[in-house]
């Protein structure tokens, strides 16, 4: 509460709700404090909020909506005093393997940016990321927090083909392709984990606000960890961290 | 039980998609032309979001092993029963062992198959609308056998007369909201994106359609935001993509317009060569 956010209508019955044109946490707290008064305040009336780094796309069921209405509604709960109770975020360890076999394009990153390889690897799991939402494929995040020395235009050119658990390194935005996929970023290396499991009750283990680090694994402990994911019987690492 | 004796050309089964999981980056999916996929189902006495199969371009060819009533609307594939011709937008009578085939498509691209009751299939997220690695099986394939829900009597008179509006298969004007980002586009492009014609690229799907003439762009990507069905993206190289049904949650493209529900209903009915313009609702 405090930002100066704007309202646009957006198709017939969803506003589009926009902050501050920044990668923030504070921001991201204002947002997902907002989506939950929302969301609390609207309770079984069929809204389905979309949530990104600066915005929130409020969809309405059409039959009930008038946009003066909802809008000025939407002006009331933005600046309402309403409690919402949320788990505190927790942080997550995933295993990657950084080695050339997976991170196909170090070397071309190394030459553009003129860091080694290893210091590549080591800016890249020394950060601990903001995980800010989930969007563009199930189980995609998105995350903040990369080191502006790994900052890189991503490739002129798409793959059409990325691999499942690529780690890859877009502008100023780094990721985990949750499945097979085309993409534009290049790729550093490749995690062994699920990042989407359609037969889970929540089929994203980790949530906005939540902190990802990755912790970099050899070769053989990647496919000892691929073993466990496999059978599903891996443990991913976390603990709760002070909010 | 109905057996898929031919896919045709990509046919699968959706209902009116899946809502509440955008936050885990799942698309909306769905059937693409709601118009005709809610007709259908309503003049069998079905409730709007039973699950129909949705087909593209050229038609399956199924049979049917039990009696029961369907209704075909949308794109109109001339449609055959036993190899006679039977009529669009009308409940259709099913007898035990019949054919059910398409053939060559004459108007719209996506023609919708109801049956009394609906399609019975995997349900993943309150949803049996098929979509790759959210259901097992994005497409129907030959040799399926398809379940039909425990149905109403067949005693029942279904058949009211609703009046059919087909003339939207064949406008080709699009109605749209200002997008997002669309006071960032100078005068003449948004002068221009209401007086010129536009084509449709070999490259459209469930996904987006994607326009064949360049359109003049300076503006630069957009932080990560919401996008919806119907959200066109203007690119940095200056191609107009119009979101549909399956597209992703969320996008780096100035989001210029937004087209409107019964837009999207047109649009389905759209394929590769076909021109549109769009008009501000």
């Amino acid at each position: 509460m405090g930002f100066d956010v704007i309202y646009k209508r957006y198709a017939e019955s969803s506003i589009l709700i926009e902050w501050p044109d920044l990668i923030n946490v504070s921001i991201l707290d204002d947002i997902l404090l907002f989506k939950e008064k929302i969301l609390k305040h609207g309770l079984n009336q069929g809204i389905e909020i979309i949530q990104a780094y600066n915005a929130l796309l409020v969809n309405y069921e059409e039959a009930h909506f008038n946009f003066e209405n909802k809008l000025s509604e939407l002006k009331k709960i933005y600046i309402s005093k309403t409690r919402i109770s949320r788990e505190p975020p927790r942080l997550w360890k995933i295993p990657v393997c950084y080695d050339d076999q997976f991170g196909i394009d170090l070397e071309v990153i190394s030459q553009q940016k003129k860091i080694s390889k290893e210091d590549i690897i080591t800016y890249h799991h020394s950060s601990l990321y903001t995980v800010y939402f989930i969007g563009f494929l199930p189980g995609f995040l998105y995350l903040g927090g990369l080191n502006e020395k790994l900052f890189i235009p991503r490739r002129s050119t798409p793959r059409l083909q990325i691999e499942k658990g690529a780690v890859a390194i877009g502008g100023n935005q780094t990721g985990v392709y949750p499945k097979e996929s085309p993409g534009g970023w290049h790729i550093i290396g490749n995690s062994p984990i699920n990042f989407f499991n359609i037969d889970s009750e929540t089929p994203c283990f980790a949530r906005a606000r939540d902190r990802i680090q990755f912790q970099p694994v050899s070769l053989k402990a990647y496919y000892d960890v691929k073993v466990l994911v496999e059978a599903g019987v891996y443990q991913l690492e976390s603990e709760v961290i002070d909010d | 039980m109905i057996k898929i004796l031919n896919p045709g050309f990509y046919s699968s089964i959706q209902d009116l998609g899946r809502v509440g999981y955008q936050q885990y980056g799942i698309p909306f999916s769905g059937v693409m032309d709601k118009h005709a996929a809610a007709f259908s189902n309503v003049l069998l006495g079905n409730i709007k979001s039973a699950a129909v199969i949705e087909m593209t371009m050229t038609g399956p060819t199924l049979q049917f092993n039990t009696n029961t009533l369907i209704c075909i609307s949308g794109a109109n594939m001339n449609p055959t029963l036993n190899n006679i011709p039977v009529k669009y937008n009308r409940v259709i009578k099913i007898t035990e062992g019949d054919i059910l085939s398409f053939g060559k498509l004459i108007t719209g691209f996506r023609s919708y198959l109801a049956v009394l009751g609906g399609f019975q299939s995997e349900i993943v997220m309150n949803s049996q609308s098929m979509y790759a690695g959210i259901t097992k099986e994005f497409v129907l394939r030959k040799g399926d056998h398809l379940a039909i829900k425990i149905n109403n009597s067949l005693e029942e008179n279904h058949n009211a007369i609703l009046r059919v509006n087909s003339s939207y298969l064949k406008t080709s004007r699009i109605e749209v909201f200002k997008g997002a980002e669309f006071n960032l586009l100078s005068t003449e492009q948004q002068r221009k994106l209401f007086t010129n014609n536009f084509t449709i690229s070999k490259n459209n799907n469930r996904m987006a359609y994607q326009l064949e003439e360049p359109f003049i762009n300076f503006l630069k990507p957009i932080i990560t935001s919401p996008v919806l069905p119907g959200t066109v993206q203007l690119t940095p190289s200056g191609k107009l993509i119009i979101l549909m049904r399956d597209c992703q949650t969320t996008g780096g493209y100035p989001r210029i317009l937004q087209v409107k529900e019964t837009g999207i209903n047109i649009l389905s009915q759209k394929f590769t060569g076909n021109g549109l313009s769009f008009k501000l609702a």
